[in-house]
Parts: C-alpha cells; sequence; structure tokens
C-alpha cells in the first residue's frame, strides 16, 4: 500500500514540475514549470525537425533514384544494416569526442541517424512497384521521370512513411541525450538531476515520451492519408509486402 | 567513416607521453587501462542477453497465441509497438519509482524493446510457410499441434531469427543508456570520460563489436538449423 502511493506520489511530484516553477535542488535558481519546458521542448523540437528535414532531402531522392533505376540495391540495405550496429548513443559520444558540441553537431548525428531507414524504405518502395504498371506507363508514353513522378512515388508512399516514421521516433528519442553535446534538449533534467531532482527527470521523461507517442501517431495518419486508394483496396488480409528484416512500424492490415 | 577517424588521430600518436594531456587517440593509455573495460563489457553482454531472452520467451508465446486467433495480432501489435515508441531514457526513467534503481529497471525497459521486433517476425514467419506444405501436412494426418511444431516452426525459423538478430543488435544500443537507470554496462565507461577520445573510441568501440559478434552467432545457428536454404541458395 505504502509502495503505491509513494509512486503515485512521484508521478504527482513529476507531473506539477512540468507546471510549476520550484527552486532548484542546490537552492538559488527557478526550475521547472511551463515556462522552461516549452523552451527545452522548442530546443528539442527543432533540432530533430532540422535533421527530420535534412535527412529526407537527401535520402528520398537518392532511394528513388536507386529503385527506378534498380541499381545499388546493397548500398540501399547495408546502410541500414550498419547504422543498426553502430547505436546512436555511440555515434554522439565519437561526435563529441572528435567533432565538438554544439546544435550543428547534435542535428548532424540526428541526420545520420535518420537516413538508413528512410533510405532504404524508399529503394524498397520504389523498387516493389509491379514491373507490370511501370511497363503500362511507359506504354502510355510516360518518360523516366514522370514515372518516378507519377507512378512509383505514389505507390512506394506508404512504405517511404513507414521509414519516415521509424526515423522520427528514434531521432526525438535521440535528441534526448542532447544536453552532453551542450545543448539544452528535453534531456537537460533528465541529465542533470543534480540541479532538477528526481521529480524533474521524470516529468521531463513523461514529456519526451508523450511526444514521441503522439509525433508517432501523427505521422501514421499522415501515412493513412498519402495511401493511394488503389492501395487499400489491395491491400487485403493476405498481401504479402516485400519485407527485409526491417522492423517498419507500420500496423498489420486487419488479418 | 570511423576509419577516417582513426587514420586521423594517428598522424597526431607520434608525439607519444603528451597524448592523454593533449585528449588524442592514445595506444599507450588504452594497453594500460584495458582492464577497466573488461567488467562494463561483460555487464553490456547480461543488459544484452537477459533481455532478449526473456523477450523472446514472451514475444514468442504471444505470437504462437495470436497464430491460433488472428485477431490478437492488432491488438498486441498495438500495445507492443507504443512500448517500442517510448523513448529509451525516458523508459529508464519512467521505471523508477517501480522498480528503482538498477539491473531490473534495465532490463524490463531493454525486454519491452524487444517484443515488437520478435512478436513480428514471428507472425510474419508463420504467414510466410508456403499453403501447399501447410496441405501436405494435413494430408499426412498431422494434428494442429503436430503441424505447428513440425512444419510451420521449422519453415518460420529464418525470419524468427532474424528477427532475433534484429532484437540483438538493437539491444546491444540501448544498453548503451542503461547506465541512465543505474545499470552500468559500456555506457557507464562512455559517460565517465565523455570527451577523452581513448576513451570513446575503445568503450564505443567494444559495443559495436559485441553487436557485430552477437549478430554472427545467431548468423551461424541460423545457417546450422536451416540447412535446406543452403541447399536452394
Amino acid at each position: 500500500m505504502n509502495t503505491t502511493l509513494a509512486f503515485l506520489g512521484q508521478f504527482g511530484d513529476a507531473v506539477e514540475f512540468i507546471f510549476k516553477e520550484r527552486d532548484s535542488v542546490g537552492g538559488g535558481v527557478q526550475v521547472g514549470g511551463l515556462g522552461e519546458i516549452g523552451e527545452l521542448g522548442w530546443t528539442h523540437l527543432k533540432v530533430s525537425l532540422v535533421a527530420m528535414a535534412v535527412a529526407c532531402a537527401v535520402s528520398i531522392p537518392i532511394g528513388l533514384y536507386l529503385g527506378h533505376k534498380g541499381r545499388g540495391e546493397f548500398l540501399a540495405i547495408s546502410v541500414s544494416n550498419v547504422g543498426r550496429a553502430v547505436p546512436a548513443v555511440v555515434l554522439l559520444f565519437f561526435f563529441l569526442a572528435y567533432v565538438g558540441n554544439g546544435f550543428r553537431n547534435v542535428a548532424l548525428v540526428l541526420i545520420l541517424l535518420a537516413i538508413p531507414p528512410i533510405l532504404t524504405n524508399t529503394y524498397v518502395g520504389t523498387r516493389q512497384v509491379d514491373r507490370e504498371v511501370v511497363d503500362a506507363a511507359r506504354g502510355m508514353g510516360m518518360s523516366g521521370a514522370q514515372i518516378v513522378r507519377r507512378v512509383r512515388l505514389p505507390l512506394a508512399m506508404p512504405t517511404i512513411f513507414a521509414g519516415i516514421r521509424t526515423s522520427a521516433v528514434s531521432v526525438l528519442a535521440t535528441a534526448t541525450i542532447g544536453p552532453y553535446a551542450n545543448l539544452q534538449t528535453l534531456g537537460e533534467p533528465i541529465l542533470s538531476p543534480q540541479t532538477y531532482g528526481f521529480s524533474g527527470g521524470l516529468g521531463a521523461a513523461i514529456v519526451v515520451a508523450f511526444m514521441t507517442l503522439v509525433a508517432d501517431a501523427g505521422i501514421g495518419l499522415t501515412q493513412q492519408a498519402v495511401t493511394p486508394k488503389g492501395i487499400k483496396l489491395a491491400e487485403g488480409p493476405r498481401r504479402q509486402r516485400v519485407r527485409l528484416g526491417l522492423p517498419t512500424r507500420r500496423r498489420e492490415a486487419a488479418a | 567513416m570511423t576509419f577516417d577517424l582513426i587514420a586521423q588521430v594517428e598522424l597526431r600518436d607520434r608525439s607519444g607521453a603528451g597524448c592523454v594531456a593533449e585528449n588524442g587517440f592514445c595506444p599507450d593509455w588504452i594497453a594500460d587501462n584495458y582492464e577497466r573495460y573488461i567488467d562494463p563489457f561483460f555487464e553490456h553482454v547480461l543488459l544484452t542477453v537477459v533481455p532478449v531472452g526473456i523477450g523472446f520467451a514472451i514475444a514468442f508465446t504471444l505470437a504462437l497465441m495470436a497464430h491460433r486467433r488472428q485477431w490478437l495480432v492488432g491488438p498486441i501489435t498495438g500495445v507492443t509497438g507504443a512500448l517500442y515508441t517510448i523513448p529509451s531514457v525516458a523508459f529508464f526513467f519512467l521505471l523508477q519509482p517501480l522498480t528503482g534503481l538498477g539491473n531490473t529497471t534495465a532490463i524490463v525497459a531493454l525486454t519491452c524493446y524487444t517484443l515488437l521486433i520478435i512478436f513480428r517476425n514471428v507472425i510474419t514467419g508463420l504467414r510466410s510457410v508456403p499453403a501447399d506444405a501447410k496441405d501436405a501436412a494435413r494430408g499426412m494426418g498431422l494434428t494442429d499441434n503436430q503441424m505447428l511444431w513440425r512444419v510451420e516452426l521449422p519453415l518460420a525459423v529464418p525470419e524468427l531469427l532474424a528477427g532475433l538478430r534484429i532484437a540483438t543488435t538493437t539491444t546491444v544500443g540501448l544498453a548503451a543508456l542503461a547506465f541512465l537507470a543505474g545499470a552500468g554496462g559500456l555506457g557507464a565507461e562512455l559517460d565517465r570520460l565523455p570527451s577523452f577520445k581513448s576513451n570513446v573510441v575503445v568503450a564505443g568501440g567494444l559495443s559495436v563489436l559485441l553487436a557485430a559478434i552477437l549478430d554472427l552467432m545467431i548468423l551461424t545457428v541460423q545457417r546450422l538449423v536451416t540447412p535446406w536454404q543452403r541447399a536452394s541458395a
């Protein structure tokens, strides 16, 4: 009984930290409250958005090109394997020791982290478009660029978005360790318990978790919205998708 | 990228003794201090193997349940997916009011991350069993249970082990943050001297190495238990 109450108490305290300012553990400074959480959250979001934008701008065109030409399968696939083997934390610490601190470096780490899932998924999505569909488009007189833009891209949309979703979640999660590189993200209260106390860390953890779940659900909805009607119809319970052993976050349709 | 960095620092290394003070990449320092990495390395192994083992037991059971009752796939994917989405740093904190600081917290969180990956791969593996094989098994008079253990599961092994490989490499990476839950591991070494290059290279390198070794081990197992795949390849 006692433990249950204590447990609720810690969470209550953490929630209060999110909404109300308080003295820091060492005293002297005011910490917490919507003002500070908002500021940290904004930095968190900003660095994540920048990283996602750059990663999309780099990997979607490359993935489309490679997928369309049917080249570079090895590159597109091994990039994601290597990406998984080098953990985000290790990458961040490498950057920290060799390149330095700050917004730009954290963004760079996040970009490197976000590229593999988007690149691989774009490649796979583009590649798996039915040969016959592409032939039909060519027969109608479409040029290569038109085929990519008007046939391959729309049909690959759901897979591409699955990649974006995977990346966005890991980027938001990894931005949490930004304070190691001197970037004050929501990880700050988590990594500096000597100032913020345990409930500060817990409060920030709640905000980060919430933000990630919202981003995940939001991108999931967008994914639904950009899926061409034809695919939704064709996606019967038995439809098999090309899998490369990647945990795409896409929910299995019905079945 | 790593090779680049190593090549770059080797040039500087000629300076010798002042290496540590200069924060270079110092083979001498590493040779003198390699012992400090032994315990964290094995902690890291533990933080990977235990969660993947428990996660496999849970996810495999769930997958067998869902295989019989397909409507369970959606809800289970939803719940494990939500767990998978929670950032690890946050997760290690959210669990602390319940399980305190230490290995338990880290292992619970890391286990949660393996569930989605393994569950999904087992289900995919079971679904990709050719209908012909199942028909033949049925024709030979196998019961549901016999069919599952003798036909479906063996044919699902490659997909299942693929899931295990992803889960293992992912867990090695996430375990590098387990020090936030007070569980040690190589991450704790990174955290101790975060801007000392030699330390980052050794601690980070060891975790990448661990991921590669475990990955190769599972791959070898896969080769050994699925001889028919080699024959067709």
